[in-house]
């Protein structure tokens, strides 16, 4: 090879041009400069190779050299992955801040994983053993829940010639060497790399049928998201987006997070890696940490590995789904990916398409959210990864291209409002403009799991605030008093369902984390009380002799009142309801105009 | 040897371009040197083989293709810091201009800096006290945050900015204060204000001043924020200040990044300004913070006013996105004559959740906060409720929250410019005024905290009684 002759011909921010041979293919990884910056070939065009450089670029001068790694983007992927943060391009942040101090040094050529780490491996396969890809060689434990699982990658298939036995080894040691058909020799260790930019493959893809569960009453009851889906988080600055993502994080029923940072703020990072570490996952007592990944390319490192960083992300989710785990990918903020891609595509001077974006801005956000899927693995597990995207839309405008592209590849859309926010209504999902298409699809898994009164509670409820959104535009125009008694029910239910039930707390200890039994349980409640407080109103006994006995703000305190392990404490309400409602008709007994019963 | 290229091949704007260029790279300094003998710098913003351009600082005003030669100095734009900067005034690219003469540097730095590694961050806890109830209340800012103030043209940003510094002192009293104040394209008034209150406060030895001025060169603006970060990095993590940065006004800054791009003739995005202007703000707040092991802290409190009062143009939006919070100054409230004129609703501190409440202000705080939210966003629907059919219309409900809302924004949000509220004065103003509204209203604060807080009639002690 003659990569010695490449050299750098001009700087332009993070993009370089590079003369001296033709011989770089379009997306190989390169080194540059006198410190070797990491950066891959973005066009090519005659003599002349354009290179994004995922560092900082001051001090590279032109006749510096370009080294070729002759290989696309790729990242080391293994054991001790998890637990662990990195940039954009899978470095550790911790084995940087070592090297380099507080502050990030530039031309860290640092592996994803720790080298020198001993794992307690279990060898799968032994001399003579017919493999193909997916073939399971070695396991070992990489946290106390997770097993590491490795398979023989996509491509090979052939015969152990030579396995070692079980024991301690590290992530480079050769475990199991196989030759393929044509006799040729591959040492398989307990890591493999793999191109960043390319899908992982699986057997097929199965149809989404489970949903996963957050906790959160919004998401789980009125729009459900399911394991393998997408869903996407718009929402102006201070809706709440980051606060979401994080609950879903922590609470979600996901075997593996992967949490990307993509342009956001370090403090942000920080705070999810202190909580992380200190919070305990709910089904197997550990830190949640053990099951979690943090890519942290926060909003003043390097642009073009912002770019790179979403496949970064999405590379380790497929390799843990590959294991047969369910993975779920938290992105915050998808726009500051689409912003980092126009920021490149302008000093490469491609002619824009709306707002300065590039034309492939939607061909790019299809790729990455059709890599979410629920799939039979090679292995032939059922693994799953979720996709969920925050977006950032300028000014809050939800028709910008981000948003707008965004909604035609996700199944699930969570509006964050503005108002509901200022009003501190959290999560601030706005239940008129969300919607998710797998509510139809979970429905028989809701039906099984949780009980066929689910869907009915959940339609609804979302009738009752639809409705008293049309009532809500009279009442704008001419105020609550002149409304029949019916109505006003309606609109009391409503702020009902708002308060007790669609806001909840996350700093609260019992309501930041909510079963589904429960949140069924709460729907019961709210609509045993509506349907009974109906009846009365329709018996012409007015609403303010119901809300008297105080019932509504005591149905609204049940998310913090009911511990959400012990489910007898529902009779303890509906007997309340009842007798609250026993108490009305009480009253209206005495009085000679009720002629009923 | 010393290197100089004689004469230029073009001109354009604040950019000049020079061919035969070798051995050059990426953001090095050059110094130009007119036959004048006036000496004028810049630096390297685009390479193209032998092809070389540069941004003057100074503008290219008097600038021929053959009266100049230019010097490259072989290292990025740089300042110089010691401690000694304390007191002293800096023009826009940290050079000194209170005739005190050079700086003895103990060091030098390139002032782009680098991006803390958040591995190495330590997250914000502790409180800075600002003595503003607006602030301190219902959005707290909390050590190392980046807190911007929106503001709009002519309402009393810098007034509520000079106040903070006046006031704030932080929960425990460990280290030294020190304010770094960044102009960027303010008026003369506006500097000489700040350095009055500075002084009244008997601050001035504790200031580092960077002043680029609305006349000065625009594209020196640039630099400025850049060399007060700098300086308050160094005296953060190397001398352990907790170091206070008011930038302002970022809107100029803003302004000339954009007149700078399209004189390099980038492709423009939103409004004209570059689509890396996130980035570019970002590279700036982000300089906010604290390090796991290191003494000090920068806090920033970013000051920029909204073209047209329009909070999602491009600058309050994406600095909205990028900051940890904000306080929106209101138009409507600064024309009623409140002071601080602060729009509780659209300001926000994200930090405070983490700093405040037991074990670091007081147990009540976070439900008092939330409380103040949602009475106060009741407020507005009654409001405008009332605009529509009269306030005699309302329910017997809604009535209360009228009173509520003219007393919270007459006495808690506004106080007097001279008038430093202690937590407790600022929280139990609150609970008083929540006395207004009836106990079943509370719906955000849990019961124990409204046995232990509410005591009806409380806002007697406040308001005259005919007031509410």
């Amino acid at each position: 090879m003659t990569q010695t002759d490449y050299q750098i011909h001009g700087v332009n921010g993070p993009v370089v041009t590079v003369t001296g041979g033709r011989g770089l293919a379009m997306m190989d990884m390169v080194h540059v400069g006198v410190e070797g910056l990491i950066g891959e070939v973005v066009g090519v065009e005659g003599d002349v190779t354009t290179v994004q450089v995922y560092e900082d670029t001051a001090g590279l001068a032109p006749g510096q050299r370009v080294a070729s790694t002759g290989a696309p983007m790729s990242i080391l992927l293994g054991p001790g992955l998890l637990n662990r943060i990195f940039d954009g391009i899978a470095r550790p942040l911790a084995v940087m801040a070592d090297q380099s101090g507080p502050f990030l040094g530039r031309g860290l050529n640092l592996p994803a994983l720790d080298l020198e780490r001993t794992w307690d491996v279990t060898v799968a396969v032994q001399e003579g053993d017919q493999v193909e890809p997916g073939t399971l060689y070695a396991s070992c434990p990489e946290t106390p829940a997770i097993t590491h699982r490795c398979l023989v990658p996509p491509g090979l298939t052939g015969k152990v010639t030579r396995a070692v036995p079980s024991g301690a080894y590290r992530v480079s040691e050769p475990l199991v060497e196989i030759a393929d058909r044509r006799g040729k020799l591959h040492t398989l260790k307990l890591s493999q790399t793999w191109p960043i930019r390319t899908p992982r493959p699986f057997e097929e893809r199965l149809p989404i049928s489970r949903p996963l569960i957050t906790g959160q009453r919004i998401i789980d009851t009125l729009f459900p998201i399911a394991k393998g889906g997408a869903a996407a988080i718009p929402g102006p600055f201070g809706a709440g987006k980051t606060m979401t993502q994080h609950q879903l994080a922590k609470w979600s029923d996901a075997d593996i997070i992967v949490y990307l940072g993509c342009g956001e703020r370090g403090n942000e990072m920080t705070q999810a890696l202190e909580e992380f570490s200190e919070l305990l996952d709910p089904r197997t007592r550990q830190p949640l940490m053990n099951r979690t990944i943090l890519i942290a390319n926060t909003s003043n490192m390097p642009v073009a590995a912002r770019e790179a960083s979403v496949y970064t992300g999405m590379t380790m989710a497929e390799y843990y789904r590959d294991m047969g785990y369910h993975v779920a990918l938290m992105a915050d903020s998808t726009s500051r990916w689409a912003e980092a891609l126009r920021e490149i595509s302008g000093r490469l001077e491609e002619m824009p398409a709306e707002e300065g974006f590039p034309a492939y801005l939607a061909s790019r956000l299809a790729e990455f959210y059709e890599r979410a899927g629920y799939v039979k693995t090679l292995e032939g597990r059922e693994g799953s990864v979720t996709v969920v995207g925050a977006v950032s839309p300028q000014g809050g405008d939800f028709s910008e291209p981000v948003t707008q592209n965004t909604r035609r590849y996700v199944r699930t859309f969570w509006g964050l409002d503005r108002a509901l926010a200022y009003a501190r209504h959290f999560p601030s999902i706005n239940w008129l403009t969300s919607y998710s298409e797998y509510a139809a699809d979970l429905t028989p898994w809701y039906d099984a799991q949780v009980g066929p009164n689910f869907a009915v509670c959940r339609r609804r409820l979302s009738l009752l605030l639809q409705e008293e959104s049309k009532l809500m535009e009279i009442v704008k125009l001419i105020g609550a008093d002149i409304l029949p008694e019916d109505q006003k029910l309606v609109i009391e239910t409503a702020r009902l369902i708002r308060v007790g039930f669609l806001q909840q707390n996350a700093y609260h200890d019992i309501d930041t984390y909510v079963p589904l039994s429960k949140q069924l349980r709460m729907m019961e409640l709210i609509l045993r009380l509506y349907d009974g407080a109906k009846v009365r109103i329709d018996r012409a006994i007015p609403l303010s002799q119901i809300k008297e006995t105080g019932i509504f703000d005591a149905l609204s305190k049940v998310k913090y009142e009911a511990p959400n392990d012990r489910p007898e404490v529902f009779a303890d309400y509906e007997a309340r309801i009842d007798a609250a409602l026993a108490a009305v008709d009480a009253a209206n007994r005495e009085q000679p105009e009720d002629g009923e019963r | 040897m010393r290197l100089e290229y004689i004469g230029l091949s073009e001109l354009s704007g604040s950019l000049i371009v020079l061919e035969g260029v070798s051995g050059v790279s990426f953001d090095e300094m050059a110094e130009i040197t007119l036959d004048s003998g006036e000496r004028r710098y810049g630096r390297v913003i685009l390479i193209d083989g032998d092809r070389v351009v540069l941004q003057v600082f100074e503008g290219t005003r008097g600038i021929s293709l053959e009266n100049a030669s230019t010097h490259f100095v072989g290292k990025p734009v740089d300042i110089a810091l010691s401690k000694e900067m304390l007191g002293r005034v800096f023009d826009g690219a940290g050079r000194p201009i209170d005739g005190l003469g050079e700086l003895f540097p103990d060091e030098r730095r390139n002032i782009n800096g680098s991006a803390i590694n958040p591995v190495s961050r330590q997250y914000p806890r502790s409180c800075i006290y600002t003595g503003v109830s607006a602030i301190d209340g219902p959005a707290t800012l909390i050590r190392g945050q980046k807190l911007p103030i929106f503001s709009g043209s002519g309402m009393k940003h810098n007034e509520l900015a000079a106040q903070i510094v006046r006031q704030a002192k932080v929960a425990d009293q460990d280290g030294d204060f020190a304010i770094v104040f960044a102009a960027m394209g303010v008026k003369n008034d506006t500097a000489g204000f700040f350095r009055r209150s500075f002084a009244e406060a008997g601050a001035l030895q504790r200031v580092v001043m960077f002043l680029n001025l609305a006349s000065d060169p625009i594209i020196e603006r640039i630099l400025t924020p850049r060399c007060a970060l700098t300086a308050a990095e160094y005296l953060a993590f190397t001398h352990g200040y907790h170091v206070l940065v008011i930038m302002t006004d970022m809107t100029s800054y803003c302004e000339a990044l954009r007149e700078f791009s399209s004189s390099k003739g980038e492709i423009p995005s939103r409004k004209g300004f570059p689509a890396y202007l996130y980035s570019d703000l970002a590279s700036l707040y982000e300089r906010a913070g604290m390090i796991r092991g290191r003494a000090g802290s920068v806090t920033q409190v970013p000051i920029l006013t909204m073209p047209n009062d329009d909070i999602t143009h491009p600058i309050p939006d994406l600095t909205g996105y990028i900051t940890e919070g904000q306080i929106v100054l209101d138009r409507e409230l600064e024309q009623k004559g409140l002071y601080p004129p602060v729009n509780i609703l659209s300001s926000l501190s994200r930090l405070m959740k983490d700093g405040i409440g037991e074990g670091y202000t007081r147990e009540d705080h976070p439900a008092l906060s939330n409380q103040l939210f949602a009475s106060y966003s009741k407020v507005q629907d009654a409001r405008s409720l009332a605009s529509v059919i009269g306030e005699d219309e309302l329910s017997e409900l809604d009535k209360q929250y009228l009173p509520f809302g003219r007393a919270f924004e007459e006495r808690f949000v506004g106080q007097g410019l001279l008038e430093n509220r202690t937590l407790d004065q600022t929280l139990d103003l609150g609970w008083k005024l929540l006395t207004l509204l009836p106990r079943s209203e509370l719906d955000r604060v849990d019961a124990k905290t409204i046995e232990a807080r509410y005591v009806e009639d409380a806002w007697k002690s406040v308001l005259q009684p005919g007031q509410a």
